[in-house]
């Protein structure tokens, strides 16, 4: 029964094959809004899935989201299960070790800390960080005791409970929740981490990174991408010049 | 869902409540609920099917095949599942892949692994790359399938094993000395029996099953807990319906319904372990039989 199916689904899926070509699965996390997540609606919704959309229409690709969890996207991302990343991935040297990036399409910002009291502990208390991310890096460093969580949620969820004592993320992830949250505030002096946003490739796929940069390029030159950041994360947000 | 539903930031108590527990995602949270019953629907005969086989194979007078069954009830009983479920969907995952890939593209030159990259041809990957996300997620559900029939089938066959030695000697040689053959003696008077000794452990190999379907979360199938985690998120205002944590009443909300699903599950296994027990040399078949004279 289960071969049967299993067979089935092989067949049709290579059928499929000859039928559609040049999807590109574009690979989002899905849970950190604004920059992408699941709209009311049941969609991938955010300013990356916007700028994706824009992109691939651009370059004249058809796109498809998919949703992985944050922790395992690059590794996915590596074994095939898609073919980019666009998912508030902060470029690294690291990263940048095992896939390649396109060029930034979010300017580097600053990462902020929040907290129930100004006066938060935040190189000597527990400090929340989503795993696997730079500023996760940054707080095991700092001298505070980190705290790891799966979603950027469950790291101010956190901080509400009590269970830590500040939480550190991007600041345009943190700032809608600490003005809509009448107990949560800004702690402690703003840090400029990272070399902005960029779309993960694979290091193979250079043809591919070369049409999405093209793409990028293009936006930037005639202000759609600025518009854009405007549009998702308010006018004082940072643009390209 | 709803036409007052189309401005939710208008709406309060109840109105609101209602658009929001009808809305795209909830729906698919709902749906999500479907989809675990029909994994279970699935997997569970694949599962007992997969059991019978391996108790076979053990019983079997052919030592390879017995040396078989016994090695797989016994590997996959000892490892941890969360561990063996890492490892086999990706396992199986690669292996179908470079078995297409060694049949489909001969010619390809560049070795698979690279790194950490696992790179087949293009027409090896499973599923395409190009096919709808549907067949994704049915992939992926395979899969997953395949290896909880893995897994519990194992289990299954151990108990089913055990069962059929519990059957009363006299019975098979009563069976031989009617001449019937091995095969029939098998088919007709061992597995009909069997069935009351195995039913208290395959029971309780149901009700983990149930209890173990969250483990595909872990393997990116948007389960119920899955959705749970993330409905129940705290949402800002970039969302039609913001509202502070509540993962504890969807997590709540998890517990009732597994509850209530294992709750049903006994009662129907207390009245087929009656039904089964009609007739046969046990005490629950000796104790109806005295209650009916």
């Amino acid at each position: 029964m289960n071969k049967l199916i299993l067979s089935t689904a092989v067949l049709a899926m290579t059928a499929g094959a000859a039928l559609a070509q040049d999807v590109v699965r574009m690979g989002t996390e899905g849970a950190y809004p604004p920059y992408n997540f699941i709209n009311d609606a049941g969609k991938p919704d955010g300013f990356e899935i916007e700028l994706g959309n824009e992109l691939c229409k651009r370059a004249e690709l058809t796109c498809e989201w998919v949703t992985n969890d944050w922790d395992s996207i690059i590794p996915n991302l590596t074994s095939g299960n898609y073919d980019t990343i666009m998912a508030g991935m902060s470029i690294t040297d690291e990263r940048d070790e095992v896939i390649d990036f396109t060029q930034n399409y979010y300017p580097p910002t600053a990462s902020a800390y929040a907290a129930l009291d100004e006066g938060a502990d935040l190189m000597g208390g527990v400090v929340a960080a989503q795993v696997n991310t730079i500023q996760s890096a940054y707080v095991a460093e700092s001298g505070a005791t980190l705290l790891e969580f799966a979603t950027g949620d469950e790291t101010v969820a956190a901080v509400m409970s009590g269970e830590a004592d500040a939480v550190f993320a991007d600041l345009d992830f943190l700032a809608p929740r600490v003005e809509e949250n009448a107990e949560l505030m800004w702690a402690g002096e703003q840090v400029p981490l990272g070399g902005g946003i960029g779309m993960g490739v694979r290091e193979s796929d250079t043809e591919l990174k070369a049409k999405f940069d093209a793409a990028i390029t293009a936006m930037k030159e005639d202000g759609t991408l600025n518009a854009m950041l405007k549009k998702w994360f308010g006018d004082d947000t940072q643009t390209y010049e | 869902m709803f036409s007052y539903c189309a401005d939710p930031k208008t709406l309060e108590g109840l109105a609101w409540l209602s658009c929001y527990l009808t809305n795209g995602v909830h729906m698919k949270f709902y749906w999500s609920f479907v989809t675990v019953l029909v994994l279970l629907a699935i997997t569970a005969p694949v599962a007992l099917s997969f059991g019978f086989a391996g108790a076979m194979a053990s019983r079997s007078h052919f030592p390879p095949l017995a040396w078989l069954g016994r090695i797989y009830t016994a590997m996959v009983r000892g490892v941890p599942d969360i561990a063996f479920f890492l490892f086999f969907v990706i396992a199986l995952d690669q292996g179908l892949e470079w078995l297409r890939h060694h049949a489909m593209c001969p010619d390809w030159k560049e070795p698979i692994r690279q790194g950490a990259n696992f790179l087949v041809c293009p027409e090896a990957k499973l599923p395409q790359s190009s096919a709808p996300q549907i067949w994704h997620e049915i992939y992926n559900a395979s899969l997953a399938i395949f290896t909880f029939a893995i897994v519990f089938g194992a289990f299954a066959a151990n108990v089913i094993y055990g069962a059929m030695n519990a059957v009363p000697k006299e019975q098979l040689e009563t069976a031989h000395a009617y001449g019937m053959s091995n095969r029939q003696t098998f088919w007709r008077i061992l597995v009909p029996q069997m069935w009351i000794y195995a039913l208290p452990g395959l029971s309780n190999l149901w009700m983990i099953l149930i209890k173990a379907t969250p483990l595909l979360f872990l393997l990116g199938v948007q389960d119920i807990v899955y959705w749970a985690r993330e409905l129940g998120g705290s949402k800002t205002s970039v969302f039609a319906y913001p509202h502070p944590d509540w993962r504890l009443y969807y997590f709540l909300f998890l517990l009732v319904f597994y509850l209530a699903f294992t709750r049903v599950s006994e009662i129907a296994l207390t009245r087929l372990t009656r039904k089964l027990s009609r007739g046969q040399a046990t005490m629950a078949g000796e104790a109806q039989r005295k209650a009916a004279a």
